[in-house]
């Protein structure tokens, strides 16, 4: 039942382009983006109990990175890609040592000001940036040849990276490393005793979703083949841990539920409503009042209670 | 780290700890050899759990050292500590009450581990961890509640499953902190043959205050008040001290 459900799921996933308009896998393209991005967050937040507010350094500097290498440097987009890649790693383990000498509260706001940073940077040195103008007219990259300049070419590179991503992060979590997180996060003192190294654990917790970050952050620059230092600020940041949270935080499928319902909520909403961050304040207030866990965890528990 | 040889499991030297002006620990001194049975005994606020806490490495201790089997491990983490042979039960019960008794366990078992770090293989493929979770489980008697949450067993069933945490990890040194805390009469004689079934590789320090089960435990008995070693000695001779009588029972 599971299986057919997925198989489904992945069938309309993949054929998605054959009936639906531009608009709508331009739109579909854009959550997976966000998805992947969210799931990222989740790493930290939902099994990690690191609650960050500024997961959007690790999109907009590895945006940032590509778009200058190949618009104002020259670079070709592998290169630009993999310095990309490995640049906002790097950057992740150095915020990591910062934003780990606290928890809770004091880590929130740690992540929130190394973020601020990032974004008065990226308004600053407009020399190098271009500040408030943004960096236009770049190129869409040419995997293995193919050309991903139309929209459902970009959608079905999207799909497949973000599946990888998906795999990649949930065998993670189930995985023996994603267990002792897991522990890390409910019971540090016990984990410690036990023999286990919860800052080690935590900071390559870090590392790893600064990366997945970073990949999201990859495509979000190839999709809008423009980038502005509002990608890095707080309200993108805010964004995804409300998607996170609403979907249902330490779920496999939440984020990604969460991160759909926000872009769909922006894109929809907002062609409407001026307004339309009220209207998002107030569906998130219904979820966690209604569903106190997100929507998934919500979901099912109905689902189970449904089929008793 | 080079191992260094030593006639005892766990060493205590001039053992220091205050919190403010408050002195817990007053430099004490305790030597403990492979495979002793030790209870430590003392009123209330005499400083118990604070050593306990010392030894695992979750509080510093002010002035004084600590060697496991003659290393010096007074700055180790307490992740360091155990991967030295060292072990411990929580008064207050410390368990991941979400996930199953079998997971408690593993990860017992997974923390002495290198696959701990392994992150791109489920943890459920690793059959063996399953099947020597569950040996443990059944070795406390709760192999029948091995896929049940915490959250879904009796108190003194938690009890037993502190045990099996700590006793999965084939510990050289065992700090058990009240494990009769709050058990019934016939969970008290299960924990107890339980703890009396240890291998004798392993040295059991046990702090405990139902004195009828845990004298019958123990080979030697510290006494400790205001955070001082009072008496200490062979179970019998602490017994018949007349300070014992006077700072613990009372008479």
């Amino acid at each position: 039942m599971k299986w057919i459900a997925a198989a489904l799921l992945a069938a309309l996933l993949v054929a998605l382009p054959f009936f639906a308009g531009d608009f709508y896998v331009n739109l579909a393209s854009q959550i997976l983006i966000a998805a992947i991005f969210a799931l990222s967050l989740n790493l930290l937040v939902g099994y990690g109990g690191m609650t960050s507010l500024g997961h959007a350094s690790y999109l907009g500097v590895a945006a940032y990175i590509s778009a200058l290498m190949t618009s104002r440097y020259g670079w070709g987009h592998g290169p630009a890609a993999l310095l990309s890649i490995l640049g906002t790693t790097a950057m992740a383990a150095f915020f990591g040592l910062i934003a780990l000498r606290a928890s809770g509260l004091g880590f929130l706001m740690i992540t929130l000001a190394l973020s601020q940073v990032l974004w008065g940077l990226a308004y600053r040195i407009s020399d190098v940036t271009n500040g408030d103008n943004g960096i236009a007219g770049l190129t869409r990259p040419m995997p293995f040849g193919f050309s991903i300049d139309s929209a459902a070419s970009f959608y079905w590179f999207a799909l497949i990276v973000a599946w990888f991503a998906f795999l990649m992060m949930t065998v993670f979590v189930s995985s023996s490393f994603g267990s002792s997180l897991k522990g890390v996060r409910d019971q540090p003192r016990r984990m410690a005793a036990l023999g286990f190294n919860p800052w080690m654990i935590r900071w390559i917790t870090f590392i790893y979703a600064g990366f997945w970050g970073g990949i999201a952050g990859l495509l979000y620059v190839y999709y809008n083949k423009y980038i502005h230092p509002t990608s890095l600020s707080t309200t993108s940041s805010a964004e995804a841990l409300l998607g996170v949270i609403a979907g249902g935080s330490g779920t496999p499928g939440g984020p990604v539920v969460g991160a759909a319902l926000v872009l769909l909520l922006k894109n929809y909403v907002s062609a409407y409503l001026e307004r339309w961050n009220m209207l998002l304040g107030l569906v998130f207030l219904f979820i966690v009042l209604v569903m106190p866990n997100g929507i998934v965890p919500g979901l099912s528990r109905l689902l189970r209670r449904g089929s008793r | 780290m080079t191992p260094v040889t030593s006639n005892h499991a766990l060493e205590l030297i001039g053992l220091k700890k205050a919190f403010g002006g408050l002195v817990v620990t007053q430099n004490i001194s305790l030597a403990i050899r492979p495979g002793e049975r030790r209870l430590i005994i003392g009123p209330n606020g005499a400083g118990k759990t604070t050593l306990f806490n010392q030894i695992s490495g979750d509080m510093r201790p002010n002035a004084g050292q600590i060697k496991l089997f003659g290393t010096d491990v007074t700055s180790f983490a307490p992740y360091q500590r155990a991967h030295l042979g060292l072990s411990r039960t929580y008064q207050i019960i410390t368990l991941f009450s979400g996930d199953t008794l079998e997971h408690n366990v593993t990860l017992g078992l997974l923390g002495l581990r290198p696959s701990r770090w392994q992150m791109w293989r489920p943890l459920s493929f690793y059959g063996d961890l399953a099947t020597e979770a569950r040996r443990t489980l059944d070795a406390v008697g709760l192999l029948h509640l091995a896929d049940h949450p915490v959250s879904d067993i009796a108190y003194g069933e938690k009890r037993r499953v502190e045990l099996a945490m700590a006793m999965a990890q084939k510990p050289r040194v065992l700090l058990l902190d009240e494990p009769l805390a709050g058990l019934s009469d016939t969970e008290r004689s299960t924990v107890k043959s339980l703890i009396a079934a240890i291998p004798r590789e392993t040295a059991v320090i046990m702090i405990e205050h139902d004195m009828d089960t845990a004298l019958d435990l123990a080979e030697t008995v510290t006494l400790l008040n205001y955070g001082r070693v009072i008496v200490d000695g062979d179970r019998d001779s602490v017994i018949a001290d007349e300070r014992t009588r006077e700072v613990y029972l009372g008479v």
